[in-house]
């Protein structure tokens, strides 16, 4: 079930630092990258089936795809380390444990979609994280891997950390290259058509850390050897996440494919305290919650939670046991999202803040039927109508949360 | 008051603006090195930011201010910040930042008089699969106990 490719190093002691993370494997992938042309890297990625692992599941081929080739101005990879969905941890991982993976992986990206600079926008909690990367990066720079030249191939690579400072919304993409412009993080409007990021008018792309870390896989062994785990269209590994109520919490690398209960009970340990499972959000708060009892033949793919009703997300799995109020819970996934709003699109900066506020009267005992209803009416208020995909979660939350576990709020209202 | 970037930011700022195609990017790096020199944002540091941006000093604040993480008032030694979002709350949270407001005797969002001590409610700080988590100033602390708290508090100066 587990099945270790990114985590491989994970437990190996001090394997952060350069010269163990190269005695096990890390840029053993670059003899081979600048053996091949980017075209040909583009197509070996391509052909692996990678698909964007922080939470949008997009073929990460098709978006290196979206930089013109050639393209007349300067282009750019963006990793975004900029963590902060709720129930997820697993970036930090491979900083903490392995960031000359990430680091290695941006080299084969960079070469792909020819870009000569790299950033990695992290977010601003993550301070230990941001160090530990930092100093991979002054070792990689000292080592020649980083510079005017890559580990003596003639090729120009720069990489730049970025700190954030708190902002949710700058895990949003158009976002996060505002924040790197050094303006608000704003979602930008969605092109018609599917076009690349534009860091200061340069077309650049945007991918999540585990993205990045799964390349040098691909690039060493084949897409072939990636193709072999997982399914047909969820090729490769993830890492998974296990928080609430579980008795083992922590981030496994599995299979894409596994099945779902069998992860929680044989790796997960169960429910904590031997209770019995109410219900679980599948991949971050922004995903259709799950009752226990819809969980039955759910794989861990994109392709089994969307026909389950919910979402694969960023992975991260949040349990929760029989005793749990949902109204509780709906009232702080409220909060993190009206705090967190960028305040950009009036339905949602409102909405998002009006939800909060009614379900705060229906759970002092103040709240009608009226109230509820109404509650239920702002999930067509924030669906569609706003620049990026936040306020549709809020919606999502409405509608899946009070949809499945209408009692518990309706004997709240009078 | 006067403000102006350590000689040591002055180095930093310097390298960075060679690590951007345009020097608008260094915003969020400069706001945390003022922060780091200050422990805060003041508007006299704002306004020197501007200059050195080549930007107004509105937009340096309309950015600084979006950030939860920047502080534009002067804030206590010990920023305690208890994460309330969903995994850390179904692993108790409520206790942690209950016992924390006991202990310091203030509530969260408050400082105590001698400005040593504030306590913010933050949303998630991804440390769900070790919950409950309390960050001070820099610090996680995860798997958080009463006891672990306790510990930790008492030995800070």
């Amino acid at each position: 079930m587990i099945k270790k490719i990114e985590s491989k190093n994970f437990d190996i002691k001090d394997s952060h630092v350069l010269k163990i993370a190269k005695k096990n494997g890390r840029y053993s992938s670059i003899e081979k990258l600048f053996s091949m042309t980017p075209e040909a890297v583009l197509d070996e990625v391509d052909k692996s089936g990678l698909r964007g692992k922080g939470g949008g599941g997009a073929p990460a081929g098709a978006k290196w795809r979206l930089i013109p080739n050639p393209s007349e101005k300067p282009t750019y990879l963006i990793v975004n380390a900029d963590e902060s969905e709720p129930g997820t941890f697993k970036d930090r991982q491979i900083l903490e444990y392995d960031p000359h993976l990430l680091l290695e992986g941006i080299i084969c990206s960079s070469y792909a979609i020819k870009s000569n600079h790299a950033y990695i926008y992290i977010r601003g909690e993550y301070v230990f994280w941001a160090k530990r990367l930092q100093v991979a990066i002054d070792e990689a720079y000292a080592a020649g891997i980083f510079g005017d030249k890559v580990l003596g191939y003639d090729y120009r690579l720069d990489v730049t950390l970025h700190r954030g400072a708190g902002a949710y919304i700058c895990g949003e993409k158009s976002a996060l290259v505002e924040s790197l412009e050094g303006k608000r993080g704003h979602p930008r409007l969605k092109p018609k058509q599917k076009e690349p990021e534009w860091f200061f008018g340069c077309p650049s792309v945007v991918n999540n850390v585990e993205t990045i870390s799964s390349v040098p896989y691909i690039i060493k062994e084949g897409f072939e050897a990636y193709r072999a785990y997982g399914t047909e269209k969820s090729p490769g590994t993830m890492l998974f996440g296990l928080s609430g109520h579980i008795q083992n919490p922590g981030v496994y690398e599995l299979e894409f494919g596994t099945n779902m209960l069998e992860f929680i009970n044989q790796i997960g340990g169960g429910v904590k305290d031997g209770k019995k499972l109410k219900a679980l959000i599948p991949g971050g708060s922004s995903s259709h919650i799950l009752k226990a009892d819809e969980l039955e033949g759910i794989t861990l793919d994109y392709e089994s939670l969307r026909a389950h009703g919910s979402s694969m997300g960023t992975g991260g799995m949040i349990l929760m046991d029989e005793d749990v109020f949902m109204p509780k819970v709906v009232k702080n996934l409220f909060e993190f999202y009206h705090h967190e709003s960028c305040g950009q699109c009036t339905p949602c900066r409102e909405g998002v803040g009006w939800s909060d506020k009614l379900l705060g009267k229906i759970l002092d005992g103040n709240g009608t039927k009226k109230d509820l209803d109404t509650l239920l009416s702002l999930s067509f208020l924030l669906n569609g109508k706003t620049i990026c995909v936040f306020a549709p979660s809020v919606a999502y939350i409405i509608d899946s949360y009070i949809g499945k576990f209408k009692d518990e709020f309706y004997s709240l209202v009078k | 008051m006067s403000f102006e970037f350590s000689k040591e930011n002055e180095q930093k700022f310097q390298e960075l603006l060679t690590r951007y195609p345009k020097k608008d990017s260094l915003m969020l790096p400069s706001l945390w090195m003022i922060q780091h020199q200050e422990s805060w944002i003041s508007s006299v540091a704002m306004e020197y930011l501007a200059k050195r941006l080549d930007t107004s000093p509105m937009n340096v604040y309309s950015v600084a201010s979006f950030y939860t993480m920047f502080h534009l008032e002067p804030i206590a030694k010990y920023n305690i910040q208890v994460c309330k979002t969903l995994s850390c709350m179904l692993r108790g949270s409520e206790d942690i930042k209950q016992h924390i407001e006991n202990k310091l005797g203030i509530k969260a969002g408050e400082s105590t008089k001698d400005m040593r001590f504030t306590i913010t409610e933050v949303e998630c700080l991804g440390s769900c699969g070790t919950a409950p988590c309390v960050c001070i100033n820099d610090d996680y602390i995860q798997n958080t106990t009463p006891q672990i708290v306790d510990k930790i508090l008492d030995g800070l100066k």
